[in-house]
């Protein structure tokens, strides 16, 4: 038996390096999204120049292993949300130890128990059944390393479903068979489409098979960004490993998450809920970019910042036309959906 | 009521020992009334169906060993003909994962441990002749048949894209009703209604065997552990199986009676599918496992020549386990909205749950200290048991957050976490229960050898197949896909490999199996010594047709 259990000894003392190996993953994320910001400058300032003529905006270049799996990955995505720094100390720091340290102790007893009553070393068995003693403490003990794991983990709770603030950007994403739609009521901007590419086209673009979309989710960094979650057919499921995010998009539910990214880049996550023939082909791209540069794509799309509608047209920035555009989307939507071959 | 059978054999056999009368093969195996019997027979339908879902894992795996289509397209050819093409290649795909994990859950792990093993034994351990109601015995065994030809059957008729109901096991609304046109759905809902019918008798019998047919002086608290852990999964079965019943009779009536219980256009709410099927789903989990744990404490107790430590409390966990196993299930629904203050409270109550489990593993452990260990199969299986559902376990714990759950919710990490106390666990138990058993049911000794060997190459190809699942879902890799980025090829393949190992045990098994029916050496009332000490050992092997015809008296 020592054979086989060494390796398993061996196979968690390896997903324990891999969560301490974390440390070095998150110190190298920021140099690629400086890179980012470096290049959307000058389209700022050349949107901010000339804001109606909506010049060209150019997508950001995904970074490999960030926002998305590596080869032979052992651990969590590095995390690019506050919850998701906050989570994954929680799995990481607070979990795993215990689950660990548990884990490792049945096997030292169960080890110890094999030697030492074997039936050579120990021919004549006890007939001891009962201490109440130890019972009582094996039963509290745990319940009270359970409150131990339960209070960060409410906690954690309480934050993840903190309702968005007032200003949080708006933007509601619905999952259909098989690709989703992404609105941005605050900025006028209409539903619009995001398939999965090819995957060869994904590779030629730069990005990992399966993951790659034609229309990623454009979304603003440092911004708490309030995501409306629903499904239009059948029951999908929003998921975002970078962020520590999956919610289910329920038909007849309106869902809702807050996100705040930190860190700009590209980041995928795949449907993560069994939803027909195609669930494995609707993966969900985030392109989460500076403000500025997110003002400029969402000029780029003919839409508005929540400000400058207020100032082009009187009307309260509130009365962003609602009904509208989403009766329109949907009958709209399933006309972009792939031709399927 | 077992004595009116009984005397009818009686009339025409008055030259045989009444107890070790047979009927006629025909009347013995299809007509069974006999708890032996019908005993056999769900473990030989238990082994059909592992088997089968088993070979459907292989399939899976097996696509799944590196990045692309690899099989399925041609598996969809051979079974839909020349015009399958990508999108019922896709849809097979579907139909694999549902089938297997329909037919590993109702028509594998629940006949062998409940119908198999909780036949055989839970009569002859609480000392009674039979169960309580033979008849009803027989028809439980019989509709799983039926059920099991609807299943199969399923895969043969339209159910969208394709042949085959691809809903997965949990037939989620609105994917199998709006989402899933054709009859496949329906099949597989009338294969799961008779399934649950079949449970509920099963469960009724158990509950009055056990209450009332003890034999004199085994009081509840002196009961064996394995009648204790049939007791309270049949409590759970007649409680949580209703519930899968109203909710996919509705389910079945959105389908085709214009109804709108799952729909929310028409003002209902597929969220409501989610609480009724996971408030039988959870409990479903314990029915799984919990008569498991009642084999596992009479292996190590045999084994380690020592009683049960702490035999009350062993007992109480489990009815602990079961009672609040029914106020946990949301926990399977963590990421579909529901409220803050709900999500904490699923999360408190889940880990709960591990107190008592934690009082199990423990007093298994406490059992073998000061004992007198000897490695004979069955024990071996039972401490790879105790090991394996231990990992599963705190997995669980981590799942249990619900706050954490938001990132492994629907991963490989799910995956890797039931299997390992599913596949690792249940199935662990299974086989250490056949083993420890099997010369008791049969009357042959297995070869040692071949199960030591059964367990290591068992051991190391499930692990190696389930291991790296956890690896797979921290990193993101969602369920059910036939197809992923190429990140996850390596654990995959891995994975892959381990299924193939795993195999190989599987095949050392009914190689044993086979060699024990046809040349294992006779074996003795009681095989394992002075450490087994309940009331089969008492019998000869294998016990006679009917046995306690005079009742044993436990003092």
């Amino acid at each position: 038996m020592n054979k086989t259990i060494n390796g398993f000894i061996m196979a968690m003392a390896l997903g324990l390096g891999a969560v301490a190996s974390n440390a070095a993953y998150a110190q190298e994320a920021p140099a690629p999204a400086e890179a980012a910001v470096e290049a959307a400058a000058p389209a700022n300032a050349a949107a901010n120049a000339a804001e109606s003529a909506a010049p060209a905006y150019e997508h950001l270049k995904p970074v490999e292993g960030v926002g998305m799996p590596k080869p032979g990955q052992m651990n969590f995505q590095d995390q690019a949300s506050p919850t998701g720094h906050y989570a994954y100390w929680m799995h990481s720091w607070v979990l795993m130890p215990v689950i660990t340290a548990i884990t490792l102790l049945v096997l030292a007893l169960l080890l110890w128990v094999m030697v030492r009553y074997r039936r050579g070393a120990n021919p004549v068995a006890s007939r001891t059944s009962h201490n109440t003693m130890i019972e009582v403490v094996w039963t509290l003990l745990p319940v009270l390393i359970l409150i131990g794991i339960a209070i960060p983990s409410i906690d954690l709770l309480a934050k993840q479903l903190k309702p968005a603030p007032k200003d949080a950007l708006t933007v509601k994403v619905t999952g259909y068979q098989w690709y989703w739609g992404y609105e941005y009521p605050d900025n006028e901007i209409g539903e619009y489409v995001s398939n999965m590419l090819p995957p060869e086209k994904a590779k030629a673009n730069g990005e990992p098979a399966l993951l790659g979309v034609d229309n990623r989710l454009v979304l603003p960094v440092g911004v708490p960004v309030k995501l409306i979650i629903t499904g239009a057919d059948v029951i999908h499921s929003f998921s975002v490993p970078a962020f520590w995010l999956k919610e289910d998009a329920v038909p007849g539910r309106l869902n809702e998450r807050t996100v705040t990214i930190e860190k700009e880049g590209v980041y995928y996550g795949q449907c993560s809920e069994l939803c027909g023939d195609r669930h494995a082909f609707m993966p969900i791209a985030v392109e989460a970019v500076s403000p500025e540069r997110f003002a400029h794509w969402v000029h780029a799309q003919g839409g508005k910042m929540v400000g400058e509608a207020a100032a082009a047209a009187p009307a309260p920035a509130e009365a962003t036309p609602a009904p509208a555009p989403a009766a329109e989307t949907t009958a709209a939507a399933p006309a972009v959906a792939p031709a399927k071959s | 009521m077992s004595t009116t059978v009984a005397d009818d054999f009686q009339g025409h056999a008055h030259d045989h020992h009444d107890a070790d009368h047979k009927p006629g093969f025909f009347a013995r195996w299809f007509m069974s009334t006999n708890h032996k019997d019908i005993g056999t027979l769900y473990l030989i339908f238990a082994i059909v169906a592992g088997i089968i879902g088993g070979g459907i894992s292989g399939m899976m795996r097996h696509e799944l060993a590196e990045p692309g289509i690899q099989y399925l397209e041609h598996w969809a050819l051979m079974f839909e003909g020349a015009g399958a093409g990508e999108a019922q290649a896709l849809h097979l795909w579907n139909v694999l994962i549902t089938a297997h994990g329909l037919i590993m859950v109702f028509f594998m792990v629940m006949p062998a441990m409940i119908g198999g093993f909780g036949n055989w034994f839970v009569p002859i351990m609480i000392g009674a002749p039979d169960m309580a109601f033979p008849r009803m015995n027989n028809i439980s065994f019989w509709m799983l048949i039926p059920a099991f030809v609807l299943l199969l059957c399923s895969t043969f008729v339209p159910g969208g894209s394709g042949n085959g109901a691809g809903t997965g096991w949990t037939v989620y609304a609105p994917l199998s009703t709006s989402g899933s046109p054709g009859p496949a759905v329906d099949l597989v809902i009338l294969s799961l209604h008779l399934a649950g019918v079949s449970s509920i008798l099963g469960a009724i019998n158990f509950i009055t065997t056990i209450f009332n047919m003890r034999a004199p002086g085994m009081t509840l608290h002196k009961m064996p552990l394995f009648a204790w852990s049939v007791l309270v999964t049949a409590f759970l079965l007649l409680i949580s199986l209703p519930v899968l019943a109203a909710a996919i009779t509705m389910l079945l009536t959105d389908r085709n009676f214009g109804t709108v219980f799952y729909d929310a256009a028409g003002g209902g709410d597929p969220v409501l599918y989610q609480h009724l099927f996971w408030f039988f789903g959870h409990p479903e989990v314990y029915i799984m496992i919990l008569p498991g744990f009642g084999m596992i404490s009479h292996i190590v107790s045999t084994f380690s020549r020592k009683p049960i430590f702490g035999y009350l409390g062993m007992a109480y966990a489990m009815v602990a386990i079961g009672v609040v196993g029914f106020i946990v299930w949301a926990h399977h629904m963590f990421t579909t909205g529901m409220s803050v203050n709900v999500k904490m409270y699923f999360t408190a109550a889940t880990m709960v749950i591990a107190v008592p489990t934690g009082v199990k593993i423990f007093s298994w452990i406490a059992t073998m200290w000061g004992g007198s260990i000897s490695f004979r199969t069955p024990m071996v299986w039972a401490l790879g048991f105790i090991f394996m559902f231990t990992v599963g376990g705190v997995t669980g714990v981590v799942l249990a957050n619900g706050g954490v759950d938001d990132n492994l919710h629907d991963t490989y990490y799910v995956v890797a976490h039931f299997h390992y106390v599913l596949s690792l666990g249940a199935v662990f138990a299974l086989f250490a229960g056949f083993y420890y058993w099997f010369p008791k049911m049969s009357g042959r000794m297995y070869n040692e050898l071949l199960g030591h060997l059964h367990f290591w190459v068992f051991f190391v190809g499930v692990n190696l197949l389930f291991f790296p699942m956890h690896f797979l879902g921290v990193s993101g890799m969602p369920r059910r896909i036939p197809d992923y980025p190429e990140a996850y090829t390596f654990w995959n393949s891995i994975a892959t490999h381990g299924y193939d190992l795993a195999i190989v045990g599987v095949l050392i098994f009914f190689v044993n199996i086979i060699w024990a029916l046809v040349a294992g050496k006779k074996a003795e009332a009681n095989p394992w010594g002075e450490g087994a000490t309940t009331l089969e050992w008492t019998l000869p092997s294998p016990p006679p047709y009917h046995q306690f015809e005079t009742l044993p008296v436990v003092d």
